[in-house]
């Protein structure tokens, strides 16, 4: 096929990803400068076409900045702001802590376990996030299973259920997948006779393992740690089920206004800033395409 | 005869392997090693010497790079000893041993610059900073890669980079430098100039180099003496020229240049005159070991040792007559192909020594064979 | 040499493989609990599958769920192959930048967001929300995840092979669709079903883009997770992941013979 006959193929998806995520985009954008009313739709301005142009001009007369400044005045979004940046960040560092050692573990395997193994960790990748993320509430409950089997062991019954901690639990838990592949991905890809000629030149292995595997590692690294930090900064379902009325990040605050409020515009604010506050690190991961699921 | 004929073209006088009171610098003691159901290495027993240039030659899969890699300690031996020194090296990891190795795939750490990777092993030895950057730029000058230290080697070429591996490799002073199929990656232009670069080089450092290949134009060139590998163990040691004019069984002869080869049966021995009988004629070869009488063993021919003629040679021994079926023009040699009886074809081969030829010889010429006595070889095997 | 893995290695994969598994097993366990309570066990039962055949809006639910599945993967693979080829075999062209950057967006976007945009869209044009948009939703949300499974494949394959083809007579198109299209087959059944199951379990962007009567599963389970644990939830849950993990097995099984072949 020729490479101009191939562009046609780009012709569909195209349009489609243009009018069902790019325009959307505009329409929030828009939406966060709007007000809210008690109408349906429960905004204002709208648009009147009937009047022409003047329509229009009235339109983006009304268009004003008063929701960001209602944003602004009131700590809950910025404590919620700061707060998602934080659990994520927290998430990110232990999700890589934790993910090194399995994703080089597998790598260490013969060719037959280390198959299985990828597949094992990519499984539960696959089963529902909302039961996974229910299977918790169950075990860290007062009442639940870990308090139960601390109780067996004479220990101190502890209470996660609704706290931070548990926030950070299931983050870890739900997105654990998307930092072992990205790490496995380029740890599998290493020249073992890397390792080999450094241990020749007298490093030990340890010492080898720090001064080329890992530092050699550093893309799968970026990728992972931004592959999991960025839609765990929007998580919603998380702090919602495990992290109770205390935990607020932006995904819950967008949920609880469109929802619970039916504050439109404050939702597409609130949608707005974590949008730009992850364009940075969304356009460091298209540098480096996520080599996840291959 | 008038004085004793010597084996090969070149003289020289470093032989340490004929010396009984030299110690070797390494030794390997009925070293084997299997890799599952196969056994890579069987009872191989092997002296290196202080300040040889010692070739590992065989097809691939012969053992010959599993050997290095246990030198190296990369493999562990299931049984045998390797000594270095006289001392046994099985308890010394990779990175305690005094041997480097220049990988075949030269194995340069890309997120290190050239002058990083020269000093990484005096690094690992804790070397002061000062030294570090005094030998690494002397390492670079002696590969002719001076100002070159701060690149990256992604932006080297392929000779650069095998040179950079080589700087590497020599930085720390090992005892033993391993070179894993050093020139397989280079073209051959390249390969032919870092032939000549590497034997220079080795004489320069006096170190021992330890040469992993499977061209044997390589290891005849480059190597004090060559063991030939097969099937996990050493068919052969010797000088280049040993292993090419004394090749020590059909194997060795046949992997080490051309060779023509008749089987057949050992009719006489008288002094050192071997003759012998088969169904494509009788031969006379010089033997000092001959087989006994009755035995079969197998005459070797050299294509450069036959004489190929138009007009008959003098009735006698070693002489076939045929047609030629197919001639090659290298430019140095014009090789021809004899057909002597149906499916059976000797080679031979003349060198081009004048421009111009009087008769020259075309395809489906009636021609004639012979050979001397002393070009011929008896193998036993 | 590859060095086998170390006791540390080992003892890190085991810790995270029972991290992974341990809620799940335990969720799979209760469900078979003949107590209604979370930490008693009492015996074992199946009265809450019995249960969950008899409530008619988790049935509902889940058949509202594989309707939208299927059809949204479909609309995505389509699309996915389309994205993919365009990417790997044409080389520059224009909106390659858009095209490639949107995927990979879509991939990390946070669902809050996207279920937002994509709500405020339907209500821009002034579409009734229900089935038809929460399908069109997951398509976009899943359209990304099927692109670059395809697109992984595509890559791989030596472009030798179709002008192989061609050398030997065959027209381009042709070419394209009896050589290049068979060996991406398992790409392609596995962008399906990664599609498939990401719609399956999406909760947020259907709640944003569903209306009434078109409660999907995840809408009707989060509904009750949240008035709190329930072995009814254990039961369904159980055969949403034995549905999943029977389909992604396979698909994997599939590929892994497929890659035996080529």
């Amino acid at each position: 096929m020729k490479p101009e006959r191939a562009a046609l193929a780009a012709v569909a998806p195209y349009l489609w990803l243009l009018a069902f995520f790019a325009v959307p985009f505009l329409l929030v954008a828009k939406l966060s400068l709007s007000d809210s009313v008690l109408a349906m739709p429960p905004y204002a301005p709208q648009i009147d076409l009937s009047r022409g142009a003047d329509g229009v001009r009235a339109f983006l007369a009304a268009l004003d900045l008063e929701t960001y400044l209602r944003l602004v005045r009131d700590h809950l979004y910025l404590d919620a702001y700061l707060s998602s940046l934080r659990l994520a960040a927290t998430g990110t560092v232990i999700l890589l802590l934790i993910g090194y050692p399995i994703a080089y573990g597998i790598t260490r395997c013969a060719p037959g376990p280390r198959q299985a193994l990828l597949m094992a960790v990519i499984l539960p990748f696959w089963t529902s996030f909302l039961i996974r993320i229910y299977a918790w509430i169950a075990i860290l409950k007062p009442q639940g299973l870990l308090n139960a089997a601390l109780g067996a062991l004479g220990l101190e019954p502890v209470n996660l259920l609704n706290t931070e901690a548990a926030v950070i639990l299931g983050l870890v838990y739900a997105y654990l997948p998307f930092m072992v592949l990205p790490l496995y991905a380029v740890l599998t890809r290493q020249d073992e006779s890397l390792i080999e000629a450094a241990q020749d030149l007298g490093a030990s292995p340890t010492r080898a393992f720090w001064t080329v595997t890992v530092p050699l590692s550093l893309p799968g690294v970026a990728a992972g740690a931004l592959l999991c930090f960025i839609p765990m900064a929007g998580e919603f379902v998380i702090p919602d089920l495990l992290g109770g009325s205390e935990t607020l990040m932006l995904g819950k605050v967008i949920w609880i206004e469109f929802f619970a409020n039916r504050d439109w515009p404050a939702a597409s604010a609130v949608a707005i800033v974590l949008l730009v506050t992850l364009l940075v690190p969304i356009m460091l991961l298209e540098r480096a395409p996520p080599k996840v699921l291959r | 005869m008038t004085g004793r004929l010597q084996i090969g073209a070149i003289r020289s006088s470093f032989a340490p392997w004929e010396d009984p009171l030299l110690k070797p610098l390494v030794r390997f003691e009925a070293v084997s090693k299997r890799f599952g159901e196969t056994a890579a290495v069987s009872e191989v027993s092997l002296a290196i010497y202080e300040g040889e240039f010692f070739a590992l030659l065989g097809p691939s899969g012969c053992g010959k790079t599993t050997l290095m890699r246990m030198l190296a300690g990369f493999e562990t031996p299931d049984a045998g000893r390797i000594l270095l020194d006289g001392e046994d090296i099985a308890p010394l990891p990779p990175h305690r041993r005094p041997v480097h190795m220049m990988f075949q795939s030269y194995a340069l750490f890309p997120h290190l610059t050239v002058a990083q990777n020269v000093a990484f092993g005096l690094k690992q030895r804790g070397d002061p900073k000062a030294e570090i950057d005094a030998r690494v730029d002397e390492m670079l000058g002696l590969v002719k890669l001076a100002g070159l230290g701060r690149r990256r080697p992604d932006q080297l070429s392929g000779g650069q980079r095998q040179r950079v591996a080589l700087a590497r490799a020599i930085a720390p002073s090992p005892r033993i430098l391993l070179l894993d199929e050093p020139l397989a990656a280079l073209d051959r232009k390249l390969r032919e100039e870092t032939r000549v670069e590497l034997m220079a080089l080795q004489q320069t450092l006096g170190m021992t180099f330890v040469i992993v290949t499977h061209d044997q134009d390589e290891a005849m060139v480059l190597a004090d003496r060559i063991a030939v590998m097969r099937d996990g163990e050493v068919a052969q040691v010797g000088r280049p020229a040993e292993i090419y004019e004394a090749p020590a069984d059909r194997y060795v002869a046949g992997f080490v240049g051309d060779v023509n080869l008749f089987e057949a049966r050992l009719d006489s021995v008288d002094g050192g005159r071997v003759r012998l009988a088969s169904p494509e004629g009788r031969f006379e070869a010089d033997d000092d070991d001959p087989p006994e009488v009755g035995a079969t063993a197998w005459l070797a021919v050299r294509p450069e040792k036959m004489r190929l003629t138009v007009e008959p040679p003098p009735e006698g021994p070693n002489r076939l007559s045929g047609r030629i079926s197919d001639i090659g023009y290298l430019g140095d040699w014009t090789t021809y192909g004899v057909e002597i009886a149906p499916g059976r074809v000797i080679r031979a081969a003349r060198a081009n020594a004048a421009r111009r030829v009087e008769a020259p010889l075309g395809w489906d010429d009636q021609v004639w064979l012979a050979f001397a006595p002393d070009a011929a070889v008896v193998l036993k095997r | 040499m590859r060095r086998g893995p170390s006791a540390f290695n080992v003892a890190a994969i085991v810790a995270g493989l029972v991290f992974l598994y341990l809620p799940i097993v335990l969720l799979i366990l209760y469900s078979f609990n003949a107590s209604s309570l979370v930490t008693v066990w009492g015996g074992f039962s199946t009265r809450w599958y019995a249960a969950l055949a008899k409530d008619q809006q988790m049935l509902d639910a889940a058949w509202t769920t594989l309707r939208v599945g299927a059809i949204s993967a479909t609309l995505a693979t389509v699309l996915g192959v389309l994205a993919a080829v365009a990417l790997v075999r044409a080389g520059k062209f224009r909106g390659r930048w858009g095209l490639a950057g949107m995927t990979y967006a879509t991939l990390v976007m946070p669902e809050v967001i996207l279920g937002l945009s994509l709500l405020l869209l339907f209500v821009a044009v002034g579409a009734p929300r229900g089935f038809w948009t929460v399908t069109l939703s997951h398509a976009t949300l899943t359209l990304a995840y099927a692109t670059v499974v395809v697109q992984a494949r595509l890559a791989s394959i030596d472009r030798s092979l179709e002008e192989a083809a061609q050398d030997l007579g065959c027209p381009p198109a042709m070419a394209f669709l009896k050589i290049t299209l068979p060996a991406i087959a398992p790409a392609v059944a596995a962008a399906w079903m990664l599609a498939f199951t990401l719609s399956l379990d999406d909760l947020v962007i259907a709640s944003f883009t569903s209306g009434p009567g078109a409660t999907t599963l995840p809408m009707r389970l989060y509904s009750q997770v949240r008035l709190g644990v329930d072995p009814k939830i254990n039961a369904i849950s159980t055969l949403l992941i034995g549905l999943v993990a029977t389909g992604v097995i396979a698909a994997y099984l599939i590929q892994q013979r497929a890659a035996r072949r080529a």
